[in-house]
């Protein structure tokens, strides 16, 4: 009896080193020690381009990168067959994005809505870790715009009257390879209001996410509010926008469907008058082309 | 009974102690290198770990293909997202063995085949190529290079970019590994 245990414990340790002998051993002891020794890792895309629709993201051009965005609207949908349902007019803001580093941008743009100039400086300060670690990634947009229209009635506007800023907060988390979602906080000053009741210091607060539906498109959506009782001279409507990014090479597509007609933030969040119920909803694209300016070493 | 289950265990285990000779790194090379006349496309990867056991001729790989660093950030965006996918499948990993005479104690650079199966994006294909070994005061300095396809392994190119990627990718492996864990 006590033989064959002996004989049955011979067996099993042998069968045990056989077994660990195989090659796959080999492997699984990398397999170990990489888990002993976890790396940082950042988390990358979360989004496609540097916006959702209108809304900065967190993503900015690498470092020595160019990225030239060409961001049109046609008319609203509902300006009736004569204006071919928007198709006949436009409103195009383009612009150039600077990598200075991997976190740091500068870009500069020029709108036809209102003809208006616009100048920003973004900067990730805190990037997303895979596996926990860090849950968010956060960075900081300033932007100051200046429209140059001339408006016949208003004729007493100087520079400083025609500008306006915007700082915002942008916070994201990429939940996933799909799913990525942002809460920017938005403080906005405009050095010259229309009345006395309005507000110069303006509040608001954009949402936005995609979800990746192929490795290279996503559907995106954003949504844009401006609490009440700070513009009261005019009616301002929360901007919603939906998009669908198609992503090639170093260009990404996006269609969009916007009730803003214009697209800098100083605009945008609080120059909204039209509603998706009434049918003021604007088509139109950004496209943006990416150029690696890094010599080559 | 039992000085003859010791006589036993001893036979069974000291073999694996005698022939086990593990040369291992974390820091391990591993590049590849696409060019066409549109794109040259490089990744290069220095934190590879590999191990080496020269007693019964294994050989092992692994690192994650998030290590693989491409002088421009939208390839590497795309590398990762479209094409290995590796929020899916994380590492690449190679086993297998090798043939050929390398001498432990005697400095020098001695020619070895390699044959294993290599792991990328849930695909294991074989995989043999010549390649050295190079002894030096007590470091075991693995070179080779290969080739392989994308399409092996399952990574799909869409044809909007297939003339930017070669058809064959070379793939060079340099490692440095000691006795030392």
């Amino acid at each position: 009896m006590a033989t064959r245990k002996y004989k049955l414990t011979f067996l099993f340790l042998m069968a045990g080193l056989a077994a660990s002998a195989q090659d796959t051993s080999l492997l699984r002891m990398l397999n170990d020690s990489m888990a002993a020794h976890p790396k940082k890792i950042y988390v990358m895309g979360t989004f496609k381009a540097e916006h959702i629709v209108n809304l900065q993201t967190v993503e900015s051009p690498a470092s020595c990168n160019l990225n030239f965005v060409i961001q049109h609207r046609f008319g609203t949908l509902n300006s009736g067959s004569y204006n071919f349902f928007g198709l006949d007019n436009a409103t195009l803001r383009l612009g150039l994005d600077y990598g200075i580093t991997d976190d740091l941008s500068i870009g500069v743009g020029r709108s036809s809505y209102l003809k208006t100039f616009d100048g920003y400086v973004k900067y990730k300060f805190l990037k997303q870790t895979e596996g926990g670690g860090i849950p968010v990634t956060l960075a900081i947009a300033g932007t100051v715009t200046d429209f140059t229209q001339d408006i016949t009635d208003e004729a007493f506007l100087n520079t400083a009257d025609r500008t306006a800023y915007s700082a915002e907060l942008l916070i994201a988390r990429k939940f996933g390879q799909n799913l990525s979602l942002q809460v920017s906080p938005s403080y906005l000053h405009y050095n010259f209001v229309p009345t006395a009741q309005d507000k110069n210091d303006i509040f608001a607060v954009g949402l936005g996410g995609r979800m990746k539906i192929t490795h290279r498109m996503s559907i995106n959506a954003e949504y844009d509010i401006v609490p009440k009782n700070q513009i009261v001279s005019y009616t301002v409507h929360n901007s919603l926008s939906l998009g669908w990014d198609i992503e090639t090479g170093g260009h990404v597509f996006q269609l969009v469907f916007t009730n803003s007609q214009s697209i800098v933030p100083t605009q945008f969040l609080t120059q909204t008058t039209g509603t998706w119920g009434k049918g003021d909803i604007y088509f139109g694209f950004n496209i943006s082309r990416n150029f690696s300016l890094k010599k080559k070493r | 009974m039992k000085l003859i289950f010791l006589v036993f265990l001893l036979a069974a285990v000291r073999p694996s102690v005698a022939y086990a000779q593990l040369y291992s790194t974390r820091s391990g090379f591993v590049g590849f290198y696409s060019k066409t006349a549109l794109e040259d496309v490089r990744g290069e990867n220095n934190q590879v770990y590999a191990v080496i056991d020269a007693g019964k001729k294994n050989l092992a790989f692994a690192s994650l293909l998030k290590g693989f660093i491409f002088p421009k950030e939208l390839m590497q965006e795309h590398f990762n997202e479209n094409y290995v996918e590796s929020d899916k499948y994380p590492k690449a990993a190679f086993s297998g063995a090798y043939t050929g005479d390398v001498p432990l104690d005697k400095d020098g650079v001695y020619k070895i085949n390699v044959k294993g199966g290599l792991t990328l994006h849930n695909v294991t294909r074989t995989i043999e190529t010549p390649a050295t070994l190079e002894i030096r005061a007590g470091h075991l300095l693995g070179v080779a290079e290969f080739k392989v396809k994308p399409e092996d392994f399952n990574i799909s190119i869409p044809s909007i970019v297939r003339d930017k990627i070669d058809k064959e990718i070379t793939v060079k492996v340099n490692i440095d590994c000691t006795t030392n864990k």
